[in-house]
C-alpha cells in the first residue's frame, strides 16, 4: 500500500549508512474500532538501543508484536536486515534472530531456569531430554552474555528482575540478535533498573541490536542512542537521543507542553529529585490544612498482619497512620506486601491480626460496603482485575460500589436517569473520553479507563484515600491530571495512602514515604529527607535501623 | 451511542447464530443426501410438520416453553458465571411439586388460585434444588458442575422411587390427575390449535422471560449478578458478596427450570410423569448457547430447536429421527466455534469500510 505517512527516514536527523536493522513503513493495524497504527514506521540501525516511547494506546506494542511476527499488519511493509518480511510468523522472526521479551513473563514456575531457557529446543538423547547437555549450553549462553546466575535454581524463587533476566536469556539462546522489551522496568527496582541497562549495553557492545518499548522518559535518556515517538498509532517523530530533552520528547508523546514537574518519569534515576518549587504561601495553606485536620478522618493501622494463599505472612505486625491532609507515600518493590496491605485496609483481605480504625470505627472486620459508606475510597492497583467492569458501560462503572444508592429500592430498579446523569457528571469533571456513557469500558484508553476509576473513587464524598499504583500504564496526560487530582484532595483534607512502585511518583506526591519490604516498613522519612539514593537500597532490602511505625 | 455502534452491537449479537445455523443447514443438507433424500423436500416436509399447520405448530409451542424454562436456567447461571447443568433434575422437582400440589388441593379451588398455588411451589421446588448446590458452592467451594449433576441423579432417582411406590396409578409411572390448579390449554383461546399440547403455560414462562430481562438488566440485583460473573474481583471490590450473589443466581436458576415443570403437569397430562423431563435439561445448555445467554434469545433459540425436535417426528418416515439428534449437535458446536470467528470477521470488515472511505 503506497502510503502518504512519512518515511522515518524523512524525519531523521542523521544518515543511516547501511541496511537498516528494521525498517518498518506505513503499518496500519486495527482492532475492531480501535486503529491502533495507521501509518506508523519506524527504522532501527544494527547495533543501537532504540528507544519507542509514547503515550500508553499509542500503538507500540502493536508495532512490536508485528516485527516479532504475533500477527500481520493489514498494510504496509516491514523489512528486517533488508529482506522484506511483511506478515511472517513468530517462528520465522525466531529464526531470523528476532526475539520478544514481553510484559508479562512466559515462564513456567516450577521449572528451573535451565529448563525454562531451553523449552522447546531442548537437546535431546533419544527420546529423553539431555538434561546435562542443556545444563552446559545454557550455561554457555549466560556466561557469553555475562549474565550471572545458577541456571539449576527454579523459577519461583527468582527475584522479577532475574526473572526477566531469565526471558532475556531465553531469547538469546535462541539466537536473537534483535531484543524487543516491553516496557521492561515497569517490575523492577532501581539497582535492577541498572543492572538491566549494562545487560542491554553489553549486547550492543557485541552488535545485538535492541528496541525498548517505554514511556519512561529518564530511561530514555539513560540508555537510549535512538528514539521513535508514537503518537494515536502513527510515528510523529526520530531524534538522536543526543540532541534530545525530555520536554521534547514529552512534547512530542502529547503534542502539547506537559508540566514536567508532575511526570514521575522525567526525573532521572539514581540522582536526587530536583527540589520540589516552593508552593505559593506554604505556610499559609499549611495552616488552613492543619485547621481542617481537626474535623476529619485518619486511617490508622495498628500491628497489622496479613497471611497469602498459603498462609505465609505477607503483612508482618505494621502500623501505620495517615492523617488529613497528607500524602502517605509506600516505596518498595512490588511483592513485598504493598498489595496485601491495601487490599486488608480495603475490606478485600482477611486480616490475620492486629486492627485497622478509620477515625473512631474499628473497620477490621467489616464488609467493603460499609467501609466504602464510611468514607473510605479506594483506587486498585488492577483497574482491569478489580477496578473496573471492563464489559460494562462507562455509566454502570461509574456506579460500582454505589450501585445501591441507584435502585429505586434495595434489590429494584435502577434509575437509569441518575445513573446517566452521575455519568455525564464526572465524564465532564474527569475528562474522559470518548465522553459516551454507553461505551464499554474495555474500549477505552489504558488511561481514561483509570479516570473512570479516579472520577468514581474521587469524584464523590471520601475521606480516606487508598491509591495503589494510580497511574501504572497510563499516559503522561492521564498521570499529570491523576497527580493533579490526589494534590488537590489532599489540600482538601484527605487522608491519602499512596502506594506506587515509581519512586519517582511516591517522591512527586507524598508528604512523608515509608518503604517497604518483606512485610514490613522498614524506614520512614520525611518528603525533604528522602531521596532516591537513601529510599533504593531500602527497597532491597539494605537494613537503616529496625522496623518503623509509620 | 451512536447508530453505527448499535450496528455493530446488533451484528454482534445476532451473527453468531445465524451463521450457525447456516452451517446446520449445510451439514443437513450433506446429511440428508447421504441417505439419498432430496434435502429440499425433506425441510419442506420438516416446515410443513411444524409451522406449516396448527397442530405441528401447537406441538412447536409446547416444546419451546419447557424450553425457554431450561434455557433461561442455564442462561441465568451463566450470567453469575455457574454452569448449571442441574435443569433437568430441577424441572423434574418442579413438576412434582406442581402435581403434588394441584393433588392435594380440593378440586372446588378456584383455578385462578390453584393455577397459582402450583406454579409457586414448582418454583419453589425448582429453587430448593438450585439452591442447594448454590450453598455448597458459596460456603465451601463446592463447584457447581458436580453438585448440579449429583443432584439430577438424587432427585431423578428419588422421584422415580417416590412413583414407583407410592404415587403412582397402577400399572403407569404417573399420578393421579390433578384435581385443581389446570392449565387451560391454548386452543380455548385459539381453536385452531385443537389437539396439540400448547397450552398457555406458555404465558406465564413468556412473562418469567421478560422478569427475568429485567432482573438481569434493569435491576440492582442483575447488575451485581453480572458483575459477579464477569469479574468476580471486581464485584467484591464493588461492595457485592460474591457468595450470596452465587446462591441467589443457583436459586433463580433452578427456579426457572422448576416453572418448566407446569407446561407438562398443569398444561398436558395433568399428572407427573416418571422421565417427562428427559432430555430437556440438557438440550437447555444449547439453547442458552445459541442464544447468547439473553432472555429473548433463549426464547428464539427454544423456537428453533422445539422446531428441530417437532420437525425430527415429521420427518421421521423418510430420514432416521437421529439425523436431527445430529443436526442439533452441529449447530451447537458451530455456535460455540463461530462466535470469535465471526468477531473477527466483523471486525475486518469494518475496518476496511472506514479505510474505504
Amino acid at each position: 500500500m503506497s502510503g502518504s505517512g512519512k518515511r522515518p527516514s524523512d524525519l531523521r536527523s542523521d544518515g543511516l549508512r547501511e541496511a537498516p536493522a528494521v525498517r518498518m513503513s506505513d503499518i496500519h493495524k486495527s482492532y475492531g474500532a480501535v486503529q491502533a497504527n495507521r501509518g506508523a514506521s519506524l527504522e532501527v540501525g544494527v547495533g543501537e538501543i532504540h528507544a519507542l516511547v509514547g503515550e500508553n494506546g499509542a500503538g507500540k506494542s502493536t508495532l512490536m508484536r508485528m516485527l516479532a511476527g504475533l500477527f500481520p499488519p493489514d498494510a504496509g511493509r516491514i523489512d528486517v536486515n533488508g529482506r522484506d518480511v511483511t506478515g511472517w510468523s513468530a517462528a520465522s522472526a525466531i529464526r531470523a534472530g528476532v526475539g520478544m521479551v514481553h510484559q508479562h513473563f512466559m515462564l513456567i514456575p516450577t521449572l528451573t531456569i535451565a529448563e525454562n531457557v531451553v523449552l522447546g529446543r531442548e537437546p535431546m538423547r533419544g527420546l529423553a531430554l539431555d538434561m546435562a547437555k542443556a545444563l552446559i549450553e545454557v550455561r554457555t549462553v549466560a556466561e557469553q552474555f555475562g549474565f550471572t546466575m545458577n541456571v539449576r535454581e527454579r523459577v519461583r524463587d527468582l527475584s522479577v528482575g532475574e526473572a526477566q533476566r531469565v526471558e532475556i536469556l531465553k531469547a538469546l539462546f535462541r539466537g536473537a540478535r534483535m531484543l524487543i522489551l516491553d516496557e521492561p522496568t515497569a517490575v523492577l527496582s532501581p539497582p535492577e533498573v541498572q543492572e538491566l541497562w549494562r545487560v542491554l549495553r553489553s549486547l550492543r557492545a557485541d552488535g545485538g541490536t535492541i528496541i525498548l518499548i517505554t514511556h519512561k522518559l529518564d530511561e530514555v535518556m539513560d540508555v537510549s542512542d535512538h528514539i521513535t515517538v508514537l503518537r494515536h498509532g502513527e510515528t510523529v517523530a526520530t531524534m538522536l537521543t543526543t540532541n534530545a530533552t525530555p520536554a521534547g520528547i514529552a512534547r512530542a508523546m502529547v503534542a502539547r507542553d506537559v508540566d514536567l514537574v508532575t511526570v514521575p518519569a522525567t526525573l532521572p534515576a539514581g540522582a536526587a529529585p530536583p527540589a520540589q518549587p516552593p508552593l505559593p504561601a506554604a505556610e499559609g495553606a499549611s495552616r488552613r490544612r492543619a485547621e481542617r485536620a481537626a474535623s476529619l478522618t485518619p486511617l490508622q493501622v495498628q500491628s497489622l498482619t496479613v497471611t497469602g494463599s498459603r498462609r505465609e505472612p505477607r503483612v508482618r505486625d505494621l502500623s501505620l497512620t495517615v492523617s488529613p491532609g497528607e500524602i502517605l507515600g509506600i516505596a518498595g518493590v512490588e511483592g513485598n506486601g504493598q498489595t496485601e496491605l491495601v487490599e486488608a485496609i480495603a475490606g478485600l483481605r482477611p486480616v490475620a491480626a492486629g486492627s485497622i480504625t478509620l477515625g473512631d470505627h474499628d473497620i477490621t472486620a467489616l464488609h467493603v460496603h460499609r467501609r466504602a459508606a464510611l468514607g473510605l475510597a479506594h483506587i486498585p492497583e488492577d483497574r482491569h482485575r478489580r477496578g473496573l467492569i471492563l464489559d460494562y458501560s462507562v455509566a454502570d462503572n461509574l456506579i460500582l460500589g454505589r450501585q445501591a444508592s441507584f435502585a429505586h429500592h434495595p434489590g429494584g430498579t435502577f434509575d437509569r436517569r441518575r445513573v446517566l446523569e452521575n455519568a455525564r457528571e464526572r465524564i465532564a469533571r474527569f475528562d474522559i473520553r470518548p465522553a459516551d456513557p454507553a461505551l464499554p469500558a474495555r474500549s477505552l484508553s489504558g488511561g481514561n479507563q483509570q479516570k473512570i476509576v479516579v472520577a468514581r473513587e474521587m469524584g464523590g464524598d471520601f475521606s480516606v484515600l487508598l491509591a495503589a499504583q494510580p497511574t501504572r500504564g497510563v499516559d503522561v496526560g492521564a498521570i499529570e491530571f491523576i497527580h493533579a487530582q490526589l494534590r488537590a484532595a489532599r489540600d482538601a483534607g484527605k487522608a491519602i495512602l499512596l502506594v506506587s512502585a515509581e519512586l519517582a511518583e511516591i517522591l512527586a506526591l507524598a508528604d512523608r514515604v515509608a518503604v517497604m519490604y518483606g512485610g514490613r516498613i522498614v524506614g520512614l522519612m520525611p518528603r525533604a529527607e528522602a531521596s532516591v539514593d537513601r529510599i533504593g537500597p531500602l527497597m532491597t532490602g539494605a537494613r537503616e535501623g529496625a522496623a518503623v511505625p509509620a | 451511542m451512536t447508530a453505527a455502534t448499535l450496528r455493530a452491537r446488533a451484528e454482534e449479537a445476532f451473527l453468531p447464530p445465524v451463521v450457525a445455523l447456516l452451517i446446520a443447514l449445510v451439514a443437513g443438507d450433506l446429511l440428508i443426501l447421504s441417505v439419498g433424500q432430496s434435502p429440499a423436500s425433506v425441510f419442506a416436509m420438516m416446515l410443513q410438520g411444524t409451522w406449516g399447520n396448527a397442530y405441528g405448530l401447537g406441538q412447536v409451542l409446547y416444546k419451546t416453553t419447557t424450553l425457554i424454562c431450561t434455557g433461561l436456567c442455564v442462561s441465568v447461571g451463566l450470567r453469575a458465571g455457574l454452569f448449571n447443568i442441574g435443569g433437568e433434575g430441577q424441572l423434574a422437582a418442579g413438576g412434582f411439586a406442581a402435581a403434588l400440589t394441584g393433588l392435594a388441593l380440593p378440586a372446588a379451588t378456584p383455578s385462578v388460585i390453584a393455577v397459582a398455588l402450583c406454579v409457586v411451589a414448582a418454583v419453589a421446588a425448582g429453587g430448593f434444588t438450585g439452591w442447594v448446590p448454590g450453598v455448597l458452592r458459596a460456603r465451601f467451594g463446592a463447584h457447581e458442575v458436580i453438585t448440579t449433576i449429583m443432584l439430577n441423579f438424587i432427585i431423578l432417582a428419588a422421584l422415580n422411587w417416590a412413583i414407583s411406590t407410592r404415587l403412582r396409578v397402577p400399572e403407569t409411572l404417573h399420578t393421579h390427575d390433578v384435581r385443581a390448579g389446570a392449565v387451560a390449554p391454548l386452543a380455548s383461546v385459539i381453536p385452531a390449535f385443537h389437539g396439540s399440547a400448547a397450552n398457555l403455560s406458555l404465558v406465564i414462562v413468556l412473562a418469567a422471560a421478560a422478569l427475568t430481562g429485567w432482573y438481569l438488566f434493569r435491576t440492582r440485583g442483575g447488575y451485581d449478578l453480572r458483575a459477579v460473573g464477569l469479574q468476580p474481583e471486581a464485584a467484591e471490590y464493588g461492595g457485592v458478596r460474591v457468595g450470596r450473589v452465587w446462591t441467589r443466581a443457583l436459586t433463580l436458576s433452578g427456579a426457572l427450570a422448576g416453572l418448566g415443570g407446569i407446561n407438562f403437569v398443569l398444561g398436558y397430562k395433568h399428572y407427573y410423569e416418571d422421565g417427562f423431563a428427559t432430555g430437556y435439561g440438557f438440550l437447555g445448555i444449547a439453547v442458552a448457547l445459541v442464544g447468547r445467554n439473553n432472555p429473548w434469545g433463549v426464547v428464539l433459540a427454544s423456537l428453533f430447536f422445539a422446531t428441530l425436535s417437532q420437525g425430527g417426528l415429521a420427518i421421521n418416515a423418510v430420514v432416521p429421527r437421529q439425523m436431527v439428534d445430529v443436526l442439533q449437535g452441529v449447530v451447537i458446536i458451530a455456535v460455540a466455534a463461530s462466535v470469535p470467528e465471526v468477531r473477527r470477521v466483523l471486525r475486518f470488515g469494518r475496518w476496511r469500510s472506514v479505510r474505504a472511505r
